[in-house]
């Protein structure tokens, strides 16, 4: 039993490292991701000017920012295995669920890289504070787990369909809705220097939304992932 | 090892694609499987190797007398095949390394060399994988479905795209498993038919 899990880690960090390497040689899905995160925020720092917005806007602004980022991007990571055809030579040679998690490996250092540029960039255009910098780590580091893996399965569903971009955002915004809500509730209250303490209904929610949604995403994989 | 097909159908929503396909094959041994065009040979090749499920039917795997869980035949093929592609972003020796591994084989650099130089890729194994031309790529194939010994080879159009020393080393590797594994290819082409002892015709 432990054998076989640890052969299926070794198998997914493989998988990993060969995805890190086709996105560090083609930045298909960093370049996406990034102009989109910078574009944004651009955009949303020349139209405010130097009015200095309250936590009530800046959180979900964020939070959007992050999101569609994470949605121009992180999709990609299933749709080139389908695009260059090499989904069945993967199906014939790893077992699903070393799949999803190399997958899921990627899309979560994706993001995490994604939220270390965008943080600091997003302080410093909305010239905004932060309060209490321990919930805001917490929230972000929950929140873009959670994002990861909502976004690998919806990512490994859409795949294989015709219209995978509609597809990509109209599926996981419902899925998504649970961890935004609690993502922006925390993020206000780490703007407004809150206890730690205040947020951890929030972070409980996003943890056991993670637990969940990996789970779920290993159970209906092998179904997904097979024709 | 013994490789059982039963009753195989394969439908496409209304479309009947493959009908009571029966076989047995052996190690070692060969088998080539044929038909027109649109018969069904991918269709036949890709429900073998676990790629797709069939409508009806189902495919055995038998070794010392156990039957080897379906979720875990497909590890036991090695496959080349025009709908099988590698990473074109990757180079030939980043793709072998990569299906050694994760294939669970220790990668044996000096095998592998070999490997790449008995193909007459020696020098180019260092080039991205869109560089190279179809016969190429198709040599590379091969070299990521042997690389790992696997006990059942199954080509569909084994020498596409190959020029006459690569439809050498086509030969050789068939000859080569026919004899410690099995081989099952999908052709028309008269000279592979003649590479399989036995020989399944699909309508």
């Amino acid at each position: 039993m432990a054998s076989s899990v640890l052969r299926l880690l070794k198998q997914s960090l493989i998988v990993f490292r060969k995805d890190f390497q086709l996105e560090f040689r083609t930045r298909y899905a960093l370049n996406a991701i990034a102009l989109f995160a910078v574009t944004t925020l651009t955009v949303i720092s020349f139209s405010i000017g130097p009015t200095r917005l309250n936590s009530t806007v800046l959180a979900p602004l964020l939070w959007i920012v992050l999101f569609f980022s994470a949605i121009s991007g992180l999709a990609h990571v299933f749709v080139r295995e389908e695009e260059q055809q090499t989904a069945d030579t993967l199906r014939l040679v790893v077992p699903p669920t070393a799949v999803l998690l190399g997958k899921w490996f990627f899309n979560v250092a994706l993001l995490i890289g994604l939220e270390i540029i965008v943080l600091p960039l997003f302080f410093i255009m909305m010239n905004a504070r932060v309060e209490s910098l321990d919930i805001l780590l917490a929230v972000v580091f929950f929140g873009g787990l959670a994002l990861a893996s909502v976004a690998t399965i919806i990512a490994a569903i859409i795949a294989i369909s015709g219209s995978r971009g509609a597809l990509f955002a109209v599926l996981s915004f419902p899925i998504a809705l649970p961890v935004l809500l609690s993502a922006i509730h925390s993020t206000q209250l780490a703007l407004e220097g809150a206890a730690f303490i205040d947020c951890l209904d929030d972070l409980r929610v996003l943890f056991s939304f993670n637990v969940v949604i990996v789970t779920t995403a290993i159970m209906v994989f092998e179904f997904v992932w097979r024709k | 090892m013994k490789i059982v097909v039963e009753n195989i159908e394969k439908k496409f929503r209304y479309h009947s694609v493959l009908k009571d396909v029966n076989f047995e094959l052996q190690s070692p041994g060969s088998l080539v499987i044929t038909g027109s065009n649109g018969s069904g040979k991918t269709t036949l090749v890709k429900i073998l190797c676990g790629l797709l499920s069939p409508t009806k039917g189902k495919v055995r795997l038998i070794k010392n007398g156990n039957e080897i869980p379906a979720a875990e035949q497909r590890f036991h093929f090695g496959l080349v095949g025009p709908y099988l592609q590698l990473y074109k972003d990757l180079t030939a020796w980043e793709n072998l390394l990569f299906f050694a591994k994760v294939r669970g084989t220790q990668p044996d650099i000096d095998r592998l060399k070999n490997l790449i130089e008995s193909v007459g890729l020696k020098g180019r194994e260092h080039e991205e994988l869109k560089n190279y031309s179809s016969g190429m790529l198709q040599r590379v194939k091969y070299l990521t479905a042997i690389y790992h010994e696997p006990e059942i080879l199954v080509l569909d159009e084994p020498t596409s795209n190959l020029d006459e020393a690569g439809k050498n080393f086509v030969r050789q590797t068939i000859a080569a498993q026919s004899e410690k594994g099995m081989v099952i290819i999908a052709t028309n082409e008269p000279e592979e038919v003649a590479l399989g002892k036995q020989r399944v015709e699909i309508a």
